[in-house]
């Protein structure tokens, strides 16, 4: 099985998604919105796609700028 | 045309707020939070920047803290409703506009005590007052930052520091301060801050909400509204997290879009600058006002001790012609009355007549204010 190319950030709300991808473009992470993948929430919300080597630091941001988020999920 | 309502609204809006309105409207014009297309995503990240930039003008560390909705008032209505309940108490100062006094009449009706704390005649308040009103029922105190009839500041940080002391939140309305004056909501030891987004802000009508400080536990607010979020759609109950529990029902997202261009400009120039500002203009209209016979001033005099919002009358001039003869023989554009404010006019000894308010903003120049005074004073010798 080949490793994830990227990775998405779930919150539980489109603005908190929102105030994660200013953080972690802030810190220097490439990030992008998209609609959450049907398969991962039921939420119709948007969520930060990051590549996913940068998993860890960017859960290190959010927590730093204690940016609530549900999880990091592998794609 | 010499614009002296500044209290009501600003006007004329900084460069910059009408086209990020119409840019709003031409360009990121989808619903934020209700999909995850790319027009939708531009309008959540204009809505952000309108809460970051608030954040970060009003001294709040957090962002999703701002709660953002249409008006002050309906940021007031959604703090006093949201934790009061009957049996508690809830104090007051007799210098609230009725963004205030209303929903707290309208509650004492439903059985929550108020006690509403004197303040003297210039408008000013002495805090043990409120520290000699609290009992064991105290569940709030609401005062405004400053009289929206007379411009007095109020003592908020020591208000703060008793209200601490009895573990009693502190809600501020900040409807004639916020962007006028240096705020810092931590710094000050507020819980919950009401602001306008179309004064001082310079933003457009129809914005404004609550910052819920670090301190607060949202657990004890209710939502003053329910409704669609974007959020937890299998859900048929309201969120419980910030901000979504508040802001419920499709955002003014172009007028929050030229709140942020209004609050980017606010910090440009910078709140102190402002305030140097206003206050020259202020000092100057209370002192050329106070010159004229027959002219009366409320407040304080002290521009250091209230915002631009001066208010006078002419000795046995009907406040309303004297409004109606600025505008049409002078193009100076005020207003008079009793400024929603009744308790106010009480309280300084105006009610029921009223005052005429003359309230200078951020661009007002000092020409302007000579020729306010200029006229008020040529009225005044008639």
């Amino acid at each position: 099985m080949s490793p994830s190319r990227y990775a998405v950030v779930l919150t539980h709300a489109s603005s908190h998604a929102i105030r994660a991808e200013h953080v972690l473009r802030q810190a220097g992470l490439e990030t992008r919105l998209m609609p959450v993948p049907r398969h991962l929430s039921s939420d119709c919300g948007v969520c930060v796609q990051i590549r996913a080597e940068d998993a860890a630091q960017a859960e290190e941001v959010l927590e730093k700028n204690r940016v609530p988020y549900d999880r990091v999920e592998a794609l | 045309m010499i614009y002296l309502d500044n209290a009501a609204t600003s006007w004329p809006k900084p460069p910059g707020v009408a086209e990020a309105v119409a840019g709003c409207i031409t360009e990121a014009g989808a619903n934020p939070g209700r999909a995850g297309h790319r027009l939708a995503n531009d309008a959540a990240r204009l809505v952000y920047d309108a809460r970051a930039a608030v954040a970060e003008l009003l001294g709040a560390r957090d962002p999703l803290r701002v709660i953002l909705g249409p008006n002050v008032t309906w940021a007031l209505n959604l703090a006093l409703r949201g934790l009061l309940r009957p049996g508690d108490q809830v104090i007051t100062t007799s210098m609230e506009h009725n963004a205030v006094m209303r929903p707290l009449r309208a509650l004492e009706a439903e059985g929550v005590a108020l006690s509403v704390v004197r303040c003297r005649a210039d408008g000013t308040l002495d805090p043990q007052r409120v520290a000699d009103a609290i009992t064991p029922r105290t569940a709030l105190v609401v005062m405004n930052h400053a009289s929206n009839v007379v411009g007095t500041l109020l003592p908020v940080a020591e208000v703060a520091g008793i209200a601490r002391r009895g573990g009693i939140p502190l809600l501020v309305d900040t409807a004639q301060t916020a962007g006028a004056v240096p705020i810092d909501m931590a710094a000050l030891g507020v819980d919950l801050l009401a602001f306008t987004g179309h004064k001082s802000l310079l933003g457009p009508m129809g914005s404004g909400g609550l910052i819920l400080g670090e301190g607060f536990d949202h657990a004890r607010l209710d939502p003053l509204v329910r409704g669609g979020t974007g959020s937890r759609s299998e859900e048929q109950i309201q969120p419980d997290f910030l901000p979504d529990k508040y802001e419920a029902g499709t955002m003014n997202v172009p007028g929050l879009a030229g709140l942020a261009a209004g609050v980017r400009w606010v910090q440009e120039r910078g709140v102190a600058a402002i305030e140097a500002h206003e206050r020259a203009l202020t000092q100057r209209l209370i002192d050329g006002l106070r010159a004229i016979d027959g002219v009366t001033v409320y407040g304080t005099h002290d521009a250091t001790r209230q915002t631009g919002a001066v208010s006078g009358r002419i000795a046995g001039a009907d406040v309303g012609m004297v409004g109606l003869r600025l505008d049409d023989d002078y193009g100076i554009l005020c207003r008079v009355g009793l400024h929603c404010a009744p308790l106010a006019h009480r309280t300084i000894g105006t009610f029921p007549e009223g005052t005429i308010r003359l309230s200078p903003g951020a661009t007002t120049t000092l020409e302007e204010i000579d020729a306010a005074i200029g006229a008020i004073a040529e009225m005044a010798k008639e």
